[in-house]
């Protein structure tokens, strides 16, 4: 939705002015719907908020300053819950999880206990010296590397992400590639994330992944598997700079009017599970980032005895506005 | 009045339709039309608007076909360039009835 026609009529549809945004439990509400749990099959682990970039989008506030990290105690503890229930994804996220010492004893006790492991990066954190042992090691277990690539534009991901970061993270999906990551055939998957590098939505996963694919390859001579785009969920850093640069309102609203009924079925928070740093279970990662526990009470991994059954409630704000707007964030 | 562009006013120009609402809407259908997927993607359309906005001087085109091509995925550097594209042609438009200009002074000069 964009151009001077929906300009023209869609904006403060559906959105109250006087008092801001309408909560996301009342859009539920007035749809019919509600947001429960489905069986949960994916597991995410945030390792902490240390990362080497400062990302303005980022809703963890995540940056090098940060002394938030998962201990290997707590990883023997997740391990152990991996082994408990039944996963079929593991999902290791952070901050940047490279910036974790024991990061790969976490990959060994875990690898083996669901059919898909997944490791976020932000490919700056994978250019650091000692990394190459990392990357054997994700490939010896198959791991999918997920990695942030915002823009094939370097001015505009830089601005969002750190200057010079664009030019690493093309020295490092070229690495990748060498190693197999990207490659038809090679059984080792690496699929791109973006975000947009500002206060507008995401242009769809499809049309971003024919464009990324053909910018990459000609610019670069890079290859991916898959590409997934997500809007940025106004929390953190994001929200700050939305409200520092006057986009707040504006954003929000256009997160509303995005709203999409038919996305809330497929959200992934109704099969996920997100794992605190320091142990702790929340319905997803923005749930964490605002410190709203899964079932409004502080669990530990190692106290967890069932999973949350089919139907119970998860917590929204109206930061989910941005899991809904589109095609929705799954 | 204190402008004569207000950025409000781009809310407001379905308003376009009182008094003349068969036009308007054979407009605007037309024009969600032209806008859909075809030969041209939508991002593709919404470069083109973007660089015939410049062309054109239209600040509510511009606003709107700036916020349309970043959400369908153009990045700055393909925006910029599209804006190049306007001033060229509008640049050369110039440019090119010097010919005229030339043929004119070449008749009346010894």
């Amino acid at each position: 939705m964009s151009g001077i026609r929906e300009m023209s009529t869609g904006i403060g549809t559906g959105v109250r002015e006087a008092s801001g945004v309408e909560p996301f439990a009342d859009a539920l509400a007035r749809h019919g719907l509600s947001l429960g749990r489905d069986r949960v099959h994916t597991l995410q682990v945030n390792t902490g908020y240390l990362c080497d970039l400062r990302c303005r989008h980022c809703h963890l506030e995540a940056g090098p300053d940060r002394g938030e990290v998962m201990s290997r105690e707590t990883m023997e503890a997740v391990v152990s819950f991996a082994r408990r229930f039944p996963f079929q994804v593991i999902d290791i996220t952070g901050g940047a999880p490279e910036l974790i010492p024991d990061l790969p004893f976490l990959i060994e006790g875990i690898s083996s206990l669901a059919p898909r492991l997944m490791l976020r990066t932000n490919l700056s954190a994978m250019s650091g010296t000692g990394r190459e042992s990392l990357l054997s090691l994700c490939v010896a277990h198959r791991i999918v590397l997920v990695a942030s690539f915002p823009s094939t534009n370097p001015s505009q991901a830089d601005a969002q992400r750190g200057a010079g970061v664009t030019e690493t993270a093309i020295v490092v999906l070229k690495r990748l590639n060498a190693a197999g990551y990207g490659v038809e055939g090679t059984g080792l998957e690496l699929d791109l994330v973006v975000n947009p590098v500002g206060a507008f939505l995401p242009v769809s996963q499809e049309t971003a992944e024919r464009k990324f694919r053909a910018d990459l390859l000609r610019k670069w001579g890079i290859a991916f598997n898959r590409l997934h785009t997500f809007a940025n969920v106004p929390l953190g850093r994001f929200r700050g700079w939305l409200l520092q640069t006057g986009n707040y309102e504006r954003y929000m609203k256009t997160l509303v009017m995005g709203f999409n009924p038919a996305a809330v079925e497929r959200l992934m928070c109704r099969t996920l599970l997100s794992v605190s740093w320091d142990g702790f279970l929340y319905d997803c990662d923005f749930n964490l980032a605002v410190g709203r526990p899964l079932g409004d009470r502080k669990v530990h991994v190692s106290e967890v005895h069932e999973l949350p059954p089919p139907g119970a409630p998860i917590a929204v704000g109206e930061y989910c506005y941005a899991c809904t707007a589109g095609s929705g964030f799954t | 009045m204190e402008t004569y562009f207000d950025p409000a006013d781009l809310a407001a120009f379905g308003d376009i339709g009182k008094d003349a609402p068969e036009l308007a809407k054979k407009f605007f259908d037309y024009y969600a039309e032209v806008f859909k997927e075809g030969e041209l993607t939508e991002r593709e359309k919404a470069l083109i608007a973007l660089a015939v906005a410049h062309a054109v001087q239209c600040p509510y085109c511009i606003d709107a076909y700036t916020r349309a091509s970043l959400e369908k995925g153009s990045n700055l550097g393909e925006m910029t360039e599209a804006v190049h594209v306007a001033a060229a042609i509008r640049g050369g438009a110039s440019l090119v009835h010097g010919v005229q200009m030339r043929k004119i002074a070449e008749k009346l000069s010894m």
